[in-house]
């Protein structure tokens, strides 16, 4: 058991056996969290440090649930108020937390290959929390965990991914693990939002909403950064809100076993409407509950199964 | 002062010459070409057979960074690195601390590499004051001072009315205008090429347009004015095209290529290696295959490095925040000689023709020929030298090389510049 791999940093370079040790390990994890008493010994006495550059509510927390339930040291660190504001550069940070011995560093970063930066620099292993427009690993994980679950199996399934795909990291994450596990894949917005080599990846792109949500599985639908306006990418979040949210009158022409998940956090009114998110379709939740199981195993598989 | 170099190949494009023969070079010059010469007396004799006898090559682009920046490279360090790579002038680019916008600071380069330099050092002054693209720099003093050209390079002139006028301005010097061709707006502050690899690594990309639509404003400035308009570091087959027809049109547009955009493609960025990084980014393989093909027709006169020193710390961060461009002085000679000439992409008298006699027309400079009575400015390369490429024992200050660790045959054995061996 357990992995070969150091790091976590991205999906891309994630076989599909490895993926699959991922889901398995983490069903067996979700037990955990109906036990009355929360607490597994197996990371005792390893040490995890969340490095986060990036202001994160759910995913600090997720992990830092994950590591405690699996009683490791879990130290948080933020890149506001620390030695990065008083111009440290990342890499100088990260060699001073690792002369402190970490197991593990979980990182989240803006810039696209920090997470590589730091892997390649650090001789402990090193978790991907989200880089930049480039990945986010246990994201990916989490949802097709939540697929597995609700549908039984993942090949031959049909996502669509709405939104903003250009900015998103989770899109690409789910792109790659989700092609990997068989699955099809189809993008849909707006065309400033998609990359011209969107077709490259191995995705169908729509711009069409209604078409591209039609015979859809499962539909990811992506949160739109309000900065998008001032770049110039759409006129307005209104406009937006009409032609790309998922409403209730638009979900009776889906599939009606379909599953709709969102990475969170939700623009309410924006890209779900509230009944959506509310919706027996929603599984939201399901997948936050999923994103700690999944994390739980993710640290398992890189700091507690090699000392075994 | 004087010197035999015995038996070696001697390529001279200039004179069409491709023949084993002697050159004896006097007083920096070169005397006679022939065989079976005898040494002049006192000369230092240099056995060259089995070498290959060029006129020295020139680099117009290179960043010297000195005055400002001399943690990065200094003018003897910078002429050091490129006397090993076998080039015997360099023209240096204005974006120093303070920019070369005025004579001063074009009068302390040239008292600085008369003293410290180890090859001809040629300044490039700037377009615009403080490379702001806004009012002219004093270029006709500039000119008088030495400035063989005149470019805001490293940023791109976004105003067009300044950059004509820039363009007449100089008209009376024979200067030409280097573009850095880089719409700022549609490059939109993107680290790499946009394409497949930008996309999955989620690095913003900018489009070969960027380049495009600035290399086709610039020729037909370079039309409505007459000007001489030189294109750097031209990278997009939609570049090369531009310039292939402006040319057929008779217009007065040169271009040149960096042995990066000649060799490697953004698939060398997956890993975020900085050192992968500069502007124009790396392209892809269309765009690889279409400045060579411009560069074997002529469509692109020259190759220049675009040495673009850093220190370590600038290029050991985030990918997109690590500063842009890499060094090449003493790599690009030994990357072309294996990966052109060895392989049968280019010959090697069409090499040095790009390297010397186009360069030196370009800006107007002596050299690039070995007809008696030029100056000895002369590189002598082994074709059968196996090299490696190892950061710790470059002669410049800097690491930042895009090849470190290539290996390959065939490298620059001796620099001479006015006569003198300045290097080995």
């Amino acid at each position: 058991m357990g992995w070969k791999r150091k790091d976590l940093v991205s999906m891309q370079d994630t076989e599909p056996a490895e993926i699959t040790e991922v889901l398995d390990t983490a069903e067996s994890m979700k037990e955990i969290a109906t036990r009355e008493i929360k607490k597994v010994p197996t990371l005792r006495g390893k040490t995890i440090v969340n490095l986060f550059y990036e202001a994160s509510t759910r995913t600090r927390t997720s992990f830092e649930i994950a590591g405690k339930w699996l009683s490791a040291d879990v130290i948080n660190f933020s890149g506001s108020g620390s030695s990065a504001e008083k111009g440290e550069s990342f890499l100088d940070t990260a060699k001073n937390i690792e002369a402190m011995s970490p197991d593990v560093v979980v990182v989240r970063h803006k810039a696209p290959g920090g997470p590589a930066l730091l892997a390649k620099h650090l001789k402990c292993s090193v978790i991907n929390a989200g880089d930049g427009a480039h990945e986010h690993p246990t994201q990916a994980l989490l949802d097709l965990l939540t697929i597995r679950q609700k549908k039984g199996h993942l090949e031959g399934l049909n996502v669509t991914i709405v939104g903003d795909i250009t900015h998103s990291r989770v899109a690409r994450s789910d792109i790659h693990a989700m092609r990997k596990m068989g699955m099809t894949v189809t993008v849909a917005g707006p065309p400033t939002l998609i990359p011209p080599a969107c077709q490259d990846m191995g995705v169908k792109v729509s711009h069409r909403l209604e078409e591209a949500i039609a015979h859809a599985d499962v539909i990811v639908m992506l949160r739109l950064q309000h900065e998008r306006m001032t770049g110039g990418f759409i006129p307005s979040l209104r406009e937006y809100s009409r032609v790309w949210g998922l409403t209730l009158d638009r979900l009776t022409q889906c599939r009606p076993d379909v599953l709709i998940m969102h990475p969170g956090p939700v623009n309410r009114g924006v890209e779900l409407s509230p009944e959506v998110a509310d919706s027996q379709y929603s599984v939201i939740l399901d997948q936050v509950t999923n994103g700690v199981a999944v994390r739980m195993a993710v640290l398992y598989l890189l700091a507690g199964s090699k000392a075994a | 002062m004087s010197l035999l170099l015995k038996g070696g190949r001697v390529v001279d494009p200039a004179s069409g010459l491709d023949v084993v023969q002697d050159v004896v070079i006097i007083d920096g010059t070169i005397a006679r070409l022939g065989r079976g010469l005898k040494p002049p007396e006192g000369a230092q004799v240099v056995d060259t057979a089995g070498k290959v006898v060029c006129p020295g090559f020139i680099d117009i682009h290179v960043h010297l960074r000195e005055p400002g920046y001399e943690y990065k490279e200094t003018i003897a360090s910078g002429t050091r690195a490129a006397a090993a790579g076998g080039f015997t002038a360099v023209a240096c680019m204005a974006n120093t601390l303070p920019v070369n916008d005025n004579r001063a600071v074009t009068d302390f380069i040239l008292a600085k590499a008369r003293v410290e330099g180890a090859v001809r050092v040629y300044p490039i002054g700037a377009v615009t004051r403080g490379l702001k693209g806004q009012e002219l720099a004093e270029m006709a003093e500039q000119a008088e001072a030495g400035c063989v050209a005149f470019s805001d390079d490293g940023l791109c002139v976004m105003n067009a009315e300044i950059y004509r006028r820039a363009m007449e301005y100089a008209l009376p010097f024979g200067t030409p205008i280097i573009s850095h061709a880089e719409d700022e707006h549609l490059a939109h502050r993107g680290a790499m090429h946009e394409g497949l690899v930008s996309t999955e690594l989620g690095l913003a990309g900018q489009p070969w347009a960027a380049e495009d639509v600035m290399v086709a404003r610039d020729i037909l400035l370079a039309e409505l004015t007459g000007a001489h308009v030189h294109i750097a570091h031209i990278s997009t087959v939609g570049a090369v095209r531009l310039v292939r027809d402006a040319k057929a049109r008779g217009v007065r547009v040169t271009a040149e290529v960096t042995p990066h955009h000649l060799l490697l493609t953004d698939e060398a960025v997956r890993e975020y290696d900085p050192n992968m990084k500069m502007a124009p980014p790396l392209r892809t393989k269309r765009d690889v295959e279409a400045v060579l093909e411009g560069l074997l027709d002529g469509t692109v006169d020259c190759i220049a490095t675009d040495h673009a020193p850093h220190a370590l710390s600038e290029k050991e961060d985030e990918f997109g925040a690590c500063a842009n461009g890499v060094i090449g002085l003493e790599t690009a000679v030994p990357l072309l000689l294996d990966r052109l000439v060895r392989g049968g992409r280019m010959d090697l008298s069409t090499l040095v023709q790009r390297l010397s006699p186009a360069p030196a027309r370009l800006l107007n400079l002596p050299g690039g020929s070995l007809a008696a009575g030029a100056p000895a400015d002369i590189t002598v390369l082994d074709l059968e030298r196996p090299w490696t490429v190892e950061p710790a024992k470059l002669r410049s200050r800097a690491r930042n090389t895009p090849c470190a660790g290539a290996t390959g045959t065939g490298a620059p054995v001796m620099t001479i510049v006015g006569g003198k061996v300045v290097s080995p």
